[in-house]
């Protein structure tokens, strides 16, 4: 099994601008059913939230999806028994907060991800100061640690958050929680302080909502990630087809000449 | 460390503490860091801070001597009256201290979360002294149970949230508040309102407190008690305890804190995180937090401050419980003694210190009680309860 690094250097060294799109799991019975929609669709890899009760981090929309999936009993565990039994194709990103971690107990947690076909993870709780026994864990599993830069990230900081970050660096491109919002925020700024200390690629999230958006952020940045306007549509009830749909027009508007 | 003295430089106490926030709020965590160090060895804001706690909020608060409920259970009890600091609770010391320091920030505008709405009251109060912008995030569980004080507040030029996710209580006023602040930290400050949160709010809050216990230990050497057998004081997130109690950790004294028998972190809790820090927590087998059930929604926290969770751990204080049915019987027992009416929280203190005399409290023993805050807020609630029979 590769990196995420390596899967995703690969794919930006063949000149593709990455879709990161944002998936509950659990948020309904047939969830992965909608991230093979979402591969179907054009995502080159695929972030995937495991609810946590008190989502810091997350605004109403995924609020709502975790919510949804915890009544319906998602567990770490069971996350990872369905996307074990899964092939799509390309690499899968656990998004969740340190306490689900960190009380599944670390080498633990870094195990049964790293099994199920998951290469990273985004613990947004968990700041560069307290990330060395997660890293370590991580580092040792071959599980890539995606670390935030935000628009309040000051210079130097930036330096050592990208240089700690694998796989790729998530920038917030506003000072907001997730959602959808309009326009880039500061994102292009942001990105533009992570290429100028580091090669990681830097992946563009936080409000970003519409194939217009998405073109524009994976133009600014190496990626475009997704995540509350698909779960919204999620929430209402989009079929798999229509997912596979969003995301495409997505796909296209970054791919658009 | 010394007990009680300031965390590591990564703000653990212990095993616990620590700053589990976003990256959005990190750089405000490092800057209110070192502007709390700055103003706390600086002269100048040291007497800023007591000259208006003492012209503005009411301190120092007196230790009265409780002689008749002394009588009544054999002990020797002493009250520390935070019940008679402005806003009526030992709020006001911490929100005085952060209305300061972000005006020396330069920031306008606080945040807040609020349970009881006794910290969102005294947000309130102090943002309108400083002629600070405010905004209250208060469940919405919560502005029912404490409507007058959604009034209090918005008559004091406050802004009140309801906050409508998840359990709709304090827990979930946090989490709305820490989700607001990140929008807006360039200009805003977020006052915690307990000695929780991420590095240094716990460290910061308790500091603000100890006036408490300093005012105290003083207090009762003037009155030729020296120092107590028993330190006593209710725990939510725990702000009037850490006050209290960093008078005497240097003592002999016994420390207690005493929980919500539906809000006990300490004692039916795990280690976890939440909120920004690394604490003792009530939460499942999965790690998804729970909860808590309290008759006072000033207790209604599912986690505790982590200084107590080390101060626990270390065995330096001790943490019990008190159910809700014992609360009202503790709350009658001080007005009818003594002719104070403490607020339900404080009365989760009162209580222990009752059913402990005689069998954990040796006659004659020496407590102080904190008492932290009065029960106006309460009233009309208290009146319920008893009227149903609780």
């Amino acid at each position: 099994m590769t990196t995420l690094d390596e899967r995703l250097s690969a794919a930006r060294a063949g000149g593709r601008r990455a879709l990161v799109p944002y998936l509950m799991a659990g948020a309904r019975p047939d969830w992965t059913r909608l991230l093979e929609a979402a591969v179907a669709g054009g995502a080159d890899a695929l972030e995937v939230g495991l609810p946590f009760s008190d989502p810091m981090m997350d605004g109403p929309v995924i609020q709502e999806a975790g919510l949804a999936a915890l009544a319906a009993g998602t567990t770490l565990d069971s996350v990872c028994a369905e996307l074990g039994a899964l092939d799509l194709g390309v690499p899968l990103v656990a998004m969740t907060y340190c306490n689900v971690v960190y009380h599944y107990g670390l080498e633990r947690a870094a195990g049964r991800l790293r099994e199920a076909g998951v290469l990273g993870t985004i613990l947004p709780d968990l700041a560069l100061e307290e990330i060395d026994s997660w890293a370590a864990v991580c580092d040792a599993g071959d599980l890539a640690t995606v670390l935030m830069v935000a628009p309040s990230t000051p210079p130097e900081r930036v330096a050592r958050v990208a240089a700690r970050s694998r796989g790729f660096v998530y920038a917030a491109a506003r000072m907001a929680v997730t959602g959808a919002a309009d326009g880039l925020g500061d994102g292009v700024a942001v990105v533009e302080r992570i290429r100028a200390v580091s090669p990681v690629p830097a992946y563009l999230g936080i409000g970003i909502a519409s194939p217009e958006q998405a073109r524009a952020a994976a133009t600014a940045a190496d990626g475009a990630i997704v995540g509350s306007a698909l779960v919204r549509r999620v929430l209402d009830g989009a079929s798999p087809e229509q997912v596979e749909t969003f995301v495409r027009g997505l796909r296209e508007a970054i791919d658009a000449p | 460390m010394s007990v009680m003295g300031a965390p590591d430089g990564r703000g653990r106490f212990g095993e616990f503490g620590g700053r589990f926030v976003p990256e959005a709020l990190v750089p405000a965590c490092l800057e209110l860091e070192s502007a709390f160090t700055e103003a706390w060895a600086d002269p100048a804001f040291v007497a800023e801070f007591h000259q208006t706690l003492r012209l503005f909020g009411g301190r120092p608060t007196p230790v009265t001597p409780l002689a008749r409920l002394s009588e009544r259970l054999g002990l020797r009890v002493y009250a520390k009256r935070e019940d008679l600091a402005h806003t009526g609770s030992h709020k006001i010391n911490n929100v005085v201290g952060q209305a300061l320091l972000t005006r020396r920030m330069g920031k306008g505008r606080v945040i807040a979360e609020t349970g009881a709405g006794q910290h969102g009251v005294a947000t309130a109060t102090a943002a309108a002294r400083l002629g600070l912008d405010c905004t209250v995030f208060m469940g919405e569980v919560d502005t029912r149970r404490q409507e007058l004080n959604v009034f209090r507040m918005e008559l004091l030029g406050a802004k009140v949230v309801p906050v409508t996710t998840g359990s709709r209580t304090l827990k979930d006023a946090v989490n709305e508040a820490l989700r607001e602040w990140v929008t807006c930290v360039a200009d805003t400050h977020y006052c915690l309102g307990s000695v929780m949160g991420p590095h240094p709010f716990p460290w910061m809050v308790r500091e603000f407190q100890r006036v408490i216990g300093d005012e105290a230990r003083a207090q009762l050497e003037d009155l030729g008690v020296g120092v107590p057998d028993v330190v006593v004081a209710c725990v939510g997130g725990g702000s009037n305890a850490a006050g209290v109690f960093a008078g005497f950790a240097d003592t002999r004294a016994r420390l207690v804190g005493v929980e919500a028998a539906g809000g006990s972190a300490i004692g039916h809790g795990a280690p976890g995180i939440l909120h920004g820090m690394r604490s003792m927590l009530l939460q499942d087998e999965f790690g998804q937090i729970e909860e808590a059930q309290s008759i006072s929604a000033g207790l209604d926290y599912p986690g505790i401050g982590p200084e107590h969770a080390h101060l626990a751990a270390s065995g330096r204080a001790q943490y019990v419980e008190i159910s809700d049915d014992e609360v009202l019987d503790g709350l009658t027992l001080l007005s009818e003694t003594e002719g104070i009416i403490p607020a339900l929280e404080t009365a989760h203190a009162v209580a222990w210190v009752a059913g402990a005399a005689g069998n954990e409290l040796a006659p004659g023993a020496t407590v102080l009680l904190n008492l932290s805050g009065r029960g106006d807020k309460d009233v009309a609630q208290v009146r319920a309860l008893m009227r149903g029979g609780g």
